[in-house]
């Protein structure tokens, strides 16, 4: 027996032993890489949708842009952002044309332009993706020893992208079958769109059999016109110059009507392999593979057409070395690998050991990674510069603010007390302490609507707001005392509402109201606490929230808006009449309404970035920071952490295609991961002595207790 | 025994029903097919034709569960609660809202879930009964002292702190396991030896105490001294004749829970990056998606009745004293 045991145990070591190896034992990834580039990523939740013409959110554009093109893209190292052709050869012509159909010159009032006309004009010889859908024996029957896996497995073909594609798309759009996020908007401007939806509606009832492909050929859009295999024009309703940045999103990108016919077999409805899971594009990557509750892998695409790294950029840009890879073909990567990865803690060590390339910087890991030094500027941490990491940071094109309600009798409406009332709040309400204690400093208070980075904001002793702030060498908050003052001339002395006698009660609107919020909570009284007014806060859950700023209920609020493309006009609709969302259905929260500021806007909305345009918005600025239907809140600001390995990173917050940019070091990957991976055993060992150990006065107590006698 | 089965089979209908009903309500009293659909829909630019086209081509702009505008049956059966509800009785799981077909996603998540559950189980209880029987056979000795206090100490931790724990040294300073991730196959197991590790750890306080009560019990009767006095050995009466007679008690812990052991641990899975269904009815209902949330709470009821005929089966092969009628 004692012989057994020890010849097992001296086996055990043996395996134990010859078990230890230096390999890295704790590599995420079983796929033997060799030389491919292949770029790390994650996703924390399931992509609602692959399809352009429904994606809508950030997650969504981090897959389908690199996978999708439309025919603009921004241009990855100039600021301001700037736009340039992607599929299209160039930029478009656009004409206009009065009511009567009679061309106009470009300099025609925009009152006398009834429609506007975009040539395009699409890059010859570009290819979709290999696809079995463009084999076209694949749409009736699929080959029966096919295991139904991988679409990738069934005979692959690829066409040339023509116009057809594009308009196809718009069709889709338009379609109510395809339900896509933007039908209701593009209504008001593609001629003949919302036309085109109501037929296909009716068309849909009066011949279901129709499969989509079929009912989206049957009827033509009056606005969208094919002129020949490479030409199209799209018509628009008035002058819309911000059409142009909606050209460049994914929701314009082609679509082979072969996708929708493909897709169409039950087989693979029945597998959830639909267009909106497995994308078909042009792009520089592919979906190879898609499992969203594992991971998705993008493989570059054969067919993807010529492009290059750009060869210029802006000083900043030069500065940092990112012009190194300038005129290499794109996609300067063959792989990129997406991870499902939930939770923060988990990412946060995996990044560390190098198995992610780069990485947000969660409030967990803040203090970790980043240090503020005493003249308040932003470092890295000393063990991040020793791992040879970098920081990137960038002001987002985002907005979060507060808003009052402007149809409510107390804080909204628009006479000299009201804005009295809102204007001391506006001093009040320190969002320099907000940004510090609840966004670990990453963000700037906001001075207005308009974000850095959008033509129209002004920086600097210009731009501040002369309600909220002083200029001192820099922007010094209003003291309280002024606030008081303020609120005083509202009628409100000393905070005291004259109809109760009592604190005057205000009342905030919220999702935000379990334990996760109450320090946020507690702050907000303790800003309104500051002109004795008190706040009352209403706690309600995402719809029931959402029903009331529809229906114009709430008091006051949080919200925010991240910019659809970097222009002006789409902060300044934000408060626009006609969009006041309980009135009218649209996005103006506040329900904010002043004939000037509308006049105005309708007025720059259309113009070019001139300095009257900048005048312009200058006066709509004024405007509303008097009327103050917002405390401005503040613009977040992205940090970003990155590997050595991976290069040209650049905070392009417009651009959502930039996978295709980005440069990996293979060589000094494998460096790094090795030298933070190396598996320690002696804690192994450790333990089994301890085990040991233990065992040995059980083993005395098991004997005693096995020879000990009943008396 | 099969006129019994029979029998509890049938009682299963009733009770799906008004599970399924009680599901229905307390859904629609949160969210309208309106919230839905600006759920589905998105925040930006929804208008309301939007939101009546969503309802209309997913069967939600028909009344909750009475039609009055119908004739006869009709009113009963053109409606949210009838179409979306008949279809599970025949294991007709449909399309989630989001567009995707449920029994494939099902299919396709719930092995990562059972590569994770299985082994837990296995390794868990055979870990929870060692370290009980061996608490009995130390008992009144500092040993089963300590082994008290140890349990103690496990129960005392929050599941969490086990993961993240287990994480940090395990996967980062030690570098033996990957902190997270998955593969199929074979690869699957240097990803769920870590996972696997935690669960049983941290089930094991809270599993031996439950383990102990019920073999202290056993332990006490008078077989038990019988076959001490026919000089059997300790190990002998514990692990032959104590273990075998407490099975009753464990099989109604462990078989009733084995038809659901496919659905997954949500916090598990959540930090291990296990594709399985842990999160799926979860994300479910905060996405709004009634279509899910209704075939796993249907398939979830359903699972544990099973559970519980099964529970009963067992108890008359571990005992020939049980016998159903």
């Amino acid at each position: 027996m004692i012989k057994k045991l020890k010849a097992s145990s001296f086996l055990f070591l043996l395996l134990f032993i010859s078990a230890c190896t230096d390999r890295a034992l704790n590599n995420p990834y079983v796929d033997e890489e060799g030389d491919n580039k292949v770029i790390y990523a994650s996703f924390s939740e399931r992509p609602k949708h692959l399809d352009p013409a429904k994606a809508y959110s950030s997650n969504e554009y981090a897959i389908i842009a690199q996978i999708y093109e439309p025919l603009f893209q921004y241009h990855y190292l100039k600021r301001p952002y700037q736009l340039e052709p992607l599929l299209a050869a160039s930029m478009p012509t656009v004409r206009y044309f009065d009511k009567d159909n009679n061309p106009l010159p470009n300099n025609a009032l925009k009152e006398d332009i009834a429609y506007s006309e975009y040539l395009l004009t699409i890059k010859a010889a570009s290819k979709f993706q290999p696809h079995p859908s463009f084999n076209i024996k694949n749409h009736k029957q699929l080959p029966k020893d096919w295991d139904a896996v991988s679409i990738y497995d069934l005979p692959l073909a690829t066409r040339e992208l023509t116009a057809d594609d594009f308009i196809y798309q718009i069709k889709r759009l338009a379609d109510p079958a395809t339900q896509s996020p933007i039908a209701g908007l593009m209504g008001n401007y593609i001629v003949g769109f919302s036309e085109y939806a109501k037929r296909q509606g009716a068309l849909k009832k009066q011949r279901p059999a129709l499969s989509t492909s079929e009912r989206l050929h049957a009827k033509e859009m009056f606005g969208v016109q094919k002129l020949d295999k490479q030409r199209f024009t799209i018509r628009v309703k008035g002058k819309y110059p911000q059409f142009i940045n909606w050209l460049a999103m994914p929701f314009f990108a082609p679509m082979p009507w072969e996708a929708d016919a493909f897709y169409a077999n039950s087989l693979l409805v029945s597998k959830n392999i639909s267009l909106d899971w497995y994308p078909v594009g042009t792009g520089p990557y592919f979906l190879a593979e898609n499992n969203p509750n594992r991971r998705m892998v993008l493989l570059k695409n054969p067919n993807f057409h010529l492009e290059y790294y750009p060869s210029e950029a802006d000083q900043a840009a030069r500065e940092q070395g990112l012009l190194e890879d300038a005129g290499k073909k794109l996609p300067l990567t063959d792989k990129v690998i997406f991870s499902l990865e939930k939770e923060n803690i988990p990412y946060w060590n995996k990044f560390l050991q190098g198995y992610y390339d780069a990485s947000g910087v969660s409030s967990d890991s803040f203090d970790q990674a980043v240090t503020f030094s005493a003249e308040g500027d932003i470092g890295l941490s000393q063990s991040m510069i020793e791992r040879g990491i970098g920081l990137q940071t960038a002001v987002t094109t985002s907005s979060y603010y507060f808003g009052f309600n402007m149809l409510d009798k107390v804080v909204g409406g628009y006479s000299d007390k009201a804005k009295k009332l809102r204007q001391a709040i506006s001093i009040a309400m320190d969002f320099e302490e907000y940004i510090s204690i609840f966004q670990n400093g990453r963000g700037v208070p906001a001075k207005g609507i308009i974000p850095p980075g959008i033509f129209g904001h002004v920086d600097g002793k210009l731009g501040i707001n002369p309600i909220v702030y002083t200029w001192d060498d820099g922007l010094v908050r209003r003291p309280i005392d002024q606030a008081q003052q303020l609120l005083a001339e509202a009628g409100y002395e000393k905070g005291i509402d004259p109809a109760t006698g009592k604190p005057l009660v205000l009342y905030f609107d919220t999702m935000d109201s379990g334990p996760d919020s109450k320090a946020r909570l507690n702050w907000l009284r303790k800003q309104f606490n500051k002109i004795n007014i008190q706040l009352v806060i209403r706690g309600t859950d995402y719809n029931r929230f959402q029903e009331k700023m529809r229906g114009g209920r709430a008091q006051m609020f949080m919200w925010g808006w991240n910019a659809d493309y970097p222009d002006p006009e789409n902060f300044l609709f934000l408060l626009y009449g006609k969009n006041a969302k309980s009135i009218h259905g649209g996005e103006n929260a506040a329900n904010y309404q002043n004939a000037e500021f509308d006049v105005l806007f309708e007025k720059m909305s259309t113009m070019a970035n001139t300095a009257e345009r900048q005048a312009i918005i200058n006066k709509m600025v004024t405007i509303a920071r008097q009327d103050a239907p917002w405390l401005w809140g503040f613009h977040p600001k992205a940090f970003s952490l990155h590997h050595a390995w991976y290069k040209n990173a650049n905070p392009n917050l417009m651009a959502n295609n930039k996978t295709k940019y980005i440069n990996i070091d293979n060589k000094l990957r494998v460096i790094y991961q090795a030298k933070w991976n190396k598996p320690t055993y002696w804690p192994l060992i450790l333990v089994a002595l301890f085990i040991a150990c233990l065992l040995l006065p059980a083993y005395l107590i098991y004997r005693r207790i096995e020879r000990a006698t009943a008396l | 025994m099969i006129n019994y089965i029979i029998r509890r089979l049938l009682y299963v209908i009733p009770v799906l029903l008004g599970v399924n009903i009680l599901t229905f309500v307390l859904f629609f009293v949160v969210n309208t097919p309106d919230d839905m659909a600006r759920m589905q829909l998105g925040d930006k630019h929804v208008t309301q034709a939007a939101v009546d086209n969503w309802k209309q081509q997913r069967g939600y702009h028909l009344p909750l569960l009475w039609n009055a505008q119908e004739a006869g049956l009709k009113k009963a059966s053109n409606t949210i609660f009838f179409n979306k509800s008949v279809g599970l009785f025949v294991f007709d799981l449909g399309i989630s809202d989001s567009g995707r077909d449920i029994v494939a996603d099902i299919t396709q998540r719930m092995w990562p879930s059972l590569a994770i559950a299985i082994p837990s189980l296995i390794f868990g209880v055979l870990a929870n009964i060692t370290f009980a029987l061996l608490l009995i056979f130390y008992r009144s000795s500092a040993l089963e002292f300590a082994g008290l206090f140890l349990c103690i100490a496990l129960m005392s931790i929050s599941g969490l702190f086990y993961i993240i724990a287990g994480q940090y040294f395990i996967g980062k300073l030690l570098a033996l396991t990957p902190i997270s991730g998955y593969a199929p196959g074979i690869d699957a197991f240097k990803f769920i030896l870590l996972p696997v590790f935690i669960g049983v750890i941290s089930g094991l306080g809270a599993g031996v105490r439950w383990y102990r009560t019920l073999f202290l019990e056993e332990a006490a009767k008078d077989y038990v001294r019988t076959a001490r006095a026919k000089g059997l050995s300790e190990l002998q009466v514990l692990f032959q004749h104590v273990l075998k007679n407490a099975m009753i008690p464990i099989l109604t812990g462990i078989v009733v829970i084995l038809p659901l052991l496919f659905m997954g641990s949500l916090i598990t899975e959540s930090f291990f990056g296990i594709p399985g269904l842990g999160s799926y009815t979860i994300d479910a209902i905060s996405s709004q998606d009634f279509a899910i949330v209704r075939s796993m709470v249907f398939l979830g009821s359903f699972l544990y009745i099973i559970g519980l005929l099964m529970t009963d089966i067992s108890y008359t092969l571990v005992d020939p004293r049980v016998r159903l009628n």
